[in-house]
């Protein structure tokens, strides 16, 4: 089916999510343009991560749709989702092959050519040679992190998701691979939506904010311009109004 | 982009195959665990043919059957095991929901899983077969041609209990772990590997011959001591395994969707 805007990263159309009575996403509406880096924020359970699995096509929704470049995620269109791409630290690759077998595997699964070429690529950029051909399982937190990056940048990929990405690691680790991305970002032209609780790497990468409170966006926009609306000092004050149900937002919600 | 992307079906797979072709290559226990049961499985019915073969004419005059018996369930067992154990590797490292963020689809999935337990079929019961004519003077292929279309009715039966296992897994998760090792022996009793359906309670043979595999050790005793193929019974097992493959696999889809619909995809396997 063709779409009036087939190259548009994410459209979320009144896309919702129900588990039994629980709704975990309940009909939101937003978009990621080509070379935007939009942050989703929300407590435990304010409905991110089902939101993000809906986009990767593992969650069907309940509700609306989510297009991605122009398809039905839902659909599970491969043209879509070798497009795509994903890094979460609470989501492993096998333990028992080393770095490189993990990452020539899923070069093959994107359908990458040349795959090899690709991986020595990313060894170099993101430091992994050293490590290559370790079992993954014996790696450190940091190089599990830069393993898990590289994965998740194997078929270069023109929308990255990215859950927490820099959850349980040192300040030197977690600059090291939020600067990463930002290159990355400015070469590609690629889209980031990033879940994260921490505020000020949001604030550092994010020109958009989406933030979430049960299952609803109840604010959007950019950082500098979400703490003006909120009159506060700083994206975690505003995010902490929000959580606490104290602020209901600027009045950008869906 | 400068990425060039090839979106065939066939790369996945192969993909797929890769990951555990890797997986075999650095786990020697993985590799000796493969053929050590059907090894032991031979020594053991080995010694009994033997010791039988004094006392049964039947077996006097078809001393393999036992042996051609135990290879040929082992087929099943392994083959059933190939697909549901592969799988349980993919919970076990909690893989499933990375490898679905992909373009991956679930029937590429099923066709992975099924060449994965073809090769490890065949490479568990090579030391196995090797052994019954080492040790026993038992050759596999005395069984004659007929022995190409009992493996093939064999595995693609093993292939359909082995997607339903995995269907199961996908539902329960791994709390369901023991079925991919429990599932195939509930089958045994009533495939009359050892003896002919007819042994089996009246009420019960039906249900016997609705088991490819019924139809299959019906059709070696069939060549073993009558010295004829019986067609009739290769026509049953193949069009039963039709329909159960195709049913396997429609829950194994089923099964992943009715995942995705509950969102358990990136959760199975915690």
């Amino acid at each position: 089916m063709s779409d009036p805007e087939p190259s548009t990263p994410v459209i979320a159309r009144g896309l919702g999510k129900r588990f039994g009575a629980v709704t975990a996403v309940d009909a939101i509406d937003f978009t990621v343009e080509r070379g935007q880096v939009a942050g989703l924020l929300g407590g435990n359970g304010a409905g991110k991560t089902t939101t993000m699995s809906m986009l990767m096509g593992i969650v069907i929704p309940s509700m609306g749709e989510a297009r991605i470049f122009g398809h039905d995620v839902a659909k599970r269109d491969p043209r879509a989702l070798a497009r795509i791409n994903f890094s979460s630290p609470y989501v492993e690759m096998p333990g028992r092959l080393t770095v490189f077998e993990n990452l020539e595997i899923y070069a093959r699964l994107f359908g990458v050519r040349r795959p090899a070429d690709r991986i020595r690529a990313l060894a170099r950029d993101l430091d992994l040679e050293s490590f290559m051909h370790r079992m993954t399982r014996t790696l450190s937190a940091g190089q599990k992190s830069r393993s898990a990056l590289a994965k998740s940048l194997i078929n270069e990929p023109e929308l990255l998701l990215l859950d927490e990405p820099t959850a349980s690691l040192d300040p030197d680790t977690a600059d090291w691979i939020r600067r990463y991305l930002q290159d990355y970002q400015a070469q590609t032209g690629a889209a980031i939506l990033l879940a994260s609780h921490n505020m000020p790497e949001v604030e550092r990468m994010c020109g958009d904010v989406l933030i979430m409170r049960a299952g609803r966006i109840v604010d959007r926009g950019a950082p500098a311009a979400l703490v003006a609306r909120h009159g506060r000092k700083t994206l975690e004050e505003v995010f902490l109004d929000i959580a606490r149900g104290t602020s209901n937002g600027g009045g950008a919600a869906s | 982009m400068s990425i060039e992307r090839n979106l065939s079906p066939v790369g996945r797979i192969a993909a797929l195959m890769l990951r555990h072709y890797y997986l075999y290559r650095g786990s020697w226990p993985r590799i000796i665990e493969l053929g050590y049961w059907p090894l032991m499985q031979i020594f053991l019915w080995g010694f009994i043919s033997q010791y039988l073969q004094q006392h049964s004419t039947l077996l006097a005059q078809a001393s393999g059957l036992f042996l051609a018996g135990v290879l040929l369930w082992d087929v099943m067992f392994r083959g059933q095991l190939g697909v549901s154990v592969s799988f349980l590797e993919e919970l076990w490292s909690r893989n499933l929901g990375q490898m679905f963020v992909s373009p991956l689809r679930p029937i590429e999935l099923a066709i992975a899983l099924m060449a994965v337990s073809l090769a490890r079929t065949v490479i568990g019961l090579l030391p196995a077969a090797l052994a019954a004519w080492a040790l026993y003077a038992f050759a596999v292929t005395s069984i004659g041609p007929g022995l190409i279309g009992f493996f093939a009715m064999l595995v693609l039966f093993s292939w359909a209990v082995g997607l339903a296992v995995c269907a199961m897994l996908l539902r329960f998760g791994l709390g369901a772990e023991s079925l991919a090792w429990v599932t195939v022996f509930a089958l045994a009793p009533i495939s009359a590997v050892y003896y002919p359906v007819s042994i089996l309670p009246s009420w019960l043979q039906p249900v016997a011959l609705a088991l490819p595999s019924t139809h299959v050790f019906e059709g070696m005793r069939s060549v073993m001591i009558d010295g004829r193929f019986d067609w009739g019974h290769f026509a049953w097992a193949a069009g039963l395994n039709v329909g159960l493959i195709a049913g396997a696999l429609w829950l194994f889809i089923h099964a992943f969707n009715s995942a995705r619909r509950d969102g358990r995809v990136l959760q199975t396997g915690e």
